[in-house]
């Protein structure tokens, strides 16, 4: 049977086989001397901090990313950022795998799902690494410590600060949020009425609308409240999608300039509406510090400094000293104030 | 052609070749055949893969492999029959999330668990028998009827629980999900997928109604023609295919313990791409569940090996899709490039090798169908 069409056969068989096995050489071979670092160099207790983000080339984690690179070589570890393309809960379970498996130091992940990479994470807890989450949450068992952007507290008193400024200290405001029944959104609102009754008599909140994180939905709200509220002195969207739409309908509208907007936003959204001169400033908190804080609490950790509990304190370098508040939580401090003076530093 | 239908008559007739190559002896069938080189691959990629990638040769490894590849390896079962005969189904995934989120909205409701589990297996069969309704009974093509249901079946999941997730699961059915067999580093889905793989290659390789699969993949107006009933054949498979996708859907959400309209986005390229890996032509009519378990197992590996060398998902995705183009590409091209030397006569064939047989078996071309392309696609090897 060694006719030439069974040789044919043989060979068109072998091609998945040669292929499969040609591919991984390549790749691996592109990345030998990279990875005899790495293995040598991860060790138990090292100071490898490996950062885990909802997905990678998302311009928000960039941003913290570089911030957590920044304080690694700062103080001397090994840095790496791995994560999957899509924000999906079941694609950064095989990063938490891969990564125990690995032994690093530390993961310092921001959970795409507060329960469904809880067992993965667990699993590279019993191997030694510590895990810190940042930005978002998993469930309080399943990490060592978390490092939060900002209280809420926080966020409102500096939204009413910065409306405050932009009015000066007098007038009708409103409130553009995001759905009626988000949970963060209606707790910041809450403080910043609190607030305003309490420190600022003269400004009046004359209604809260809600746009549903829609930017059509914002725009035409946007519309509606300035129509309704001739007299209106200020807007305050504590809601990226919100404070953008806002300032698209204002930038072309009769109350630009007249109208004061501010809340949070990115300043990548908001650049071209701060240099245009329809909104004065902005709030949100720096991704860059927030990454360069995690890494710090991750070596915190890995040395054996802190054990995440309330109470403890460690030195973050140009950040200066934080304390571990109740539920594990670090809170990175108050939200980062972005106006035309320096919203060219930013870049997310 | 004929040979398949009527194996009796074959002493008379020159015969084409006939599905799996059954006038070798069994120890070539074995030793060249496609599942073969596949498993070879398999086994040359962990090796490669342990001797260069740092922490890959360890026991863990296997678990977590394995674990991240349950649900691919139990609906390439299903998937591999319906390729071969021909057709094919993109809205596995979609079957998967809408299981998962059917589940845990009715376990969220108070259903007892085990009833909801009834229930998302129900709702994967009504899932497979509508996908099979459009493709036997209304004619449309698989393709088309699939890419639909794929966003359909996908929009009810996520438009049934938003962006939010169940997550509170008994941990006791969690635990199973996450588990190993006994002290080994065996996860224990491997039980009910064993379990499975032996029912599908006793289905597909040993029985009828998986030689009438093959039958309708060659040539379906032959097998229409010989009695096979296409259409039940057809409407079974994907009902099939929709209850083991429902099976894995309730399997990923104990596994991360969660719920979710975006659970296994994606996860039907996934599928597809390791049961071709695996040897079945998608143009029907060829392959087999071995070398499909080793195809699902293959692209694992390297993607395990890719990760543990800290290369990005991007990688592992070109990678994946490389492979994928170079096995089904290379081996079409090779077929094709056969065939047409073939088609040019005996006597050129490339010298070399005696031909003690004058007149080459299967250079005759005795389809009397009016099938054409398939006749064409038959006479490839492979």
């Amino acid at each position: 049977m060694t006719t030439p069409n069974t040789r044919r056969r043989g060979l068109a068989r072998v091609v998945p086989a040669v292929a499969a096995v040609l591919g991984l050489s390549l790749v691996l071979a592109a990345c030998g001397g990279g990875d005899d670092e790495g293995g040598s160099g991860d060790g138990g207790g090292d100071l490898s901090v490996t950062f885990l983000p909802k997905n990678l080339g998302n311009p928000y984690f960039d941003a913290s990313s570089t911030g957590g690179e920044a304080a690694v070589e700062e103080f001397g570890g090994t840095f790496k950022e791995v994560g999957p393309s899509e924000a999906t809960p079941d694609s950064q379970v095989s990063y938490i795998n891969t990564l125990t498996q690995q032994g690093v130091g530390a993961i310092a992940i921001s959970a795409n799902d507060p329960e469904a990479i809880g067992d993965a994470l667990q699993e590279a807890r019993d191997a030694g690494t510590k895990v810190v989450t940042f930005d978002s949450d998993t469930n309080p068992e399943y990490r060592d410590l978390f490092v939060s952007q900002a209280d809420a507290k926080g966020i409102a008193a500096k939204q009413v600060e910065l409306i405050a400024k932009a009015i000066g200290d007098e007038g009708k405001v409103a409130i553009l949020s995001a759905s009626a029944n988000a949970t963060n959104q209606n707790e910041w609102i809450k403080l910043m009425e609190e607030d305003l009754a309490a420190n600022h008599p003269n400004i009046e909140l004359v209604e809260t609308v809600y746009g549903d994180d829609d930017d059509q939905t914002s725009f035409d709200k946007t519309a509606a409240l300035l129509q309704k509220h001739s007299d209106l002195k200020g807007i305050i969207s504590p809601t990226t999608v919100g404070i953008a739409a806002a300032a698209r309908y204002l930038s072309d509208s009769q109350y630009k300039g007249k109208v004061a907007l501010t809340g949070l936003g990115t300043p990548d959204q908001m650049r071209e509406y701060v240099k245009d001169g329809t909104v004065g400033s902005f709030a949100l908190w720096s991704p860059e510090d927030l990454g360069y804080l995690t890494a710090f609490a991750s070596k915190a950790l890995i040395d054996g400094d802190i054990k995440g509990e309330e109470g403890d304190t460690f030195e973050a370098g140009k950040l200066g000293e934080y304390t571990v508040g109740e539920n594990g939580t670090v809170i990175l401090g108050e939200p980062l104030e972005f106006n035309k003076d320096n919203i060219d530093d930013f870049n997310f | 052609m004929t040979s398949l239908i009527h194996p009796s008559d074959t002493s008379t007739q020159p015969r084409a070749r006939s599905y799996r190559d059954h006038q070798r002896p069994l120890w070539q069938r074995i030793l060249f055949s496609r599942d073969l080189a596949v498993w070879v691959a398999l086994v040359v990629v962990y090796l490669y893969a342990s001797a260069t990638v740092p922490f890959f040769d360890r026991p863990i490894t296997i678990t977590y492999l394995l674990l991240d590849v349950a649900p691919i390896l139990l609906i390439a079962l299903p998937m591999t029959l319906v390729i071969i005969t021909g057709e094919i189904d993109l809205s596995v995934a979609s079957t998967v999330a809408l299981a998962s989120v059917s589940f845990g909205v009715l376990y969220d409701k108070g259903t007892p668990i085990v009833l909801a589990a009834v229930a998302a297996l129900l709702v994967g069969i009504v899932c497979g028998a509508f996908n099979g309704f459009l493709v036997t009974v209304v004619g449309l093509p698989s393709l088309a009827v699939t890419i639909g249901t794929l966003a359909l079946y996908r929009g009810i999941a996520v438009g049934l629980l938003g962006t939010t997730a169940i997550t509170d699961f008994p941990d006791g059915w969690t635990d199973w999900a996450r588990g190993r067999i006994g002290e080994s580093d065996i996860p224990s889905i491997m039980i009910p997928f064993a379990v499975l793989a032996i029912v599908f290659i006793v289905l597909l390789h040993f029985t009828a109604f998986g030689r009438g699969v093959y039958a309708i993949g060659l040539n379906e107006g032959a097998a229409r023609f010989s009695g096979i009933r296409v259409e039940r054949t057809k409407l079974v498979l994907f009902m099939l295919t929709g209850v083991v996708s429902a099976l894995a859907g309730i399997y990923y959400t104990l596994r991360y313990g969660s719920a979710r309209g975006d659970n296994a986005n994606g996860m039907e390229l996934q599928v597809i791409a390791a049961v071709l890996l695996g040897g079945v032509s998608i143009f029907g009519g060829r392959g087999a569940l071995p070398g499909v378990i080793a195809g699902v197992l293959l692209i694992g590996a390297i993607g395990s090996a890719l990760r543990l060398a800290d290369q990005t998902a991007d990688v592992i995705n070109i990678v994946t899709g490389l492979l994928l183009v170079v096995s089904v590409v290379g081996s079409s091209v090779l077929g094709w490039v056969s065939s047409k030397r073939r088609s040019r006569g005996a006597p050129d064939a490339p010298s070399g090798t005696t031909q003690s047989t004058p007149p080459q078996p299967h250079n005759n071309t005795t389809l009397t169908d009016p099938d054409g392309p398939v006749g064409e696609r038959e006479r490839e090897d492979r």
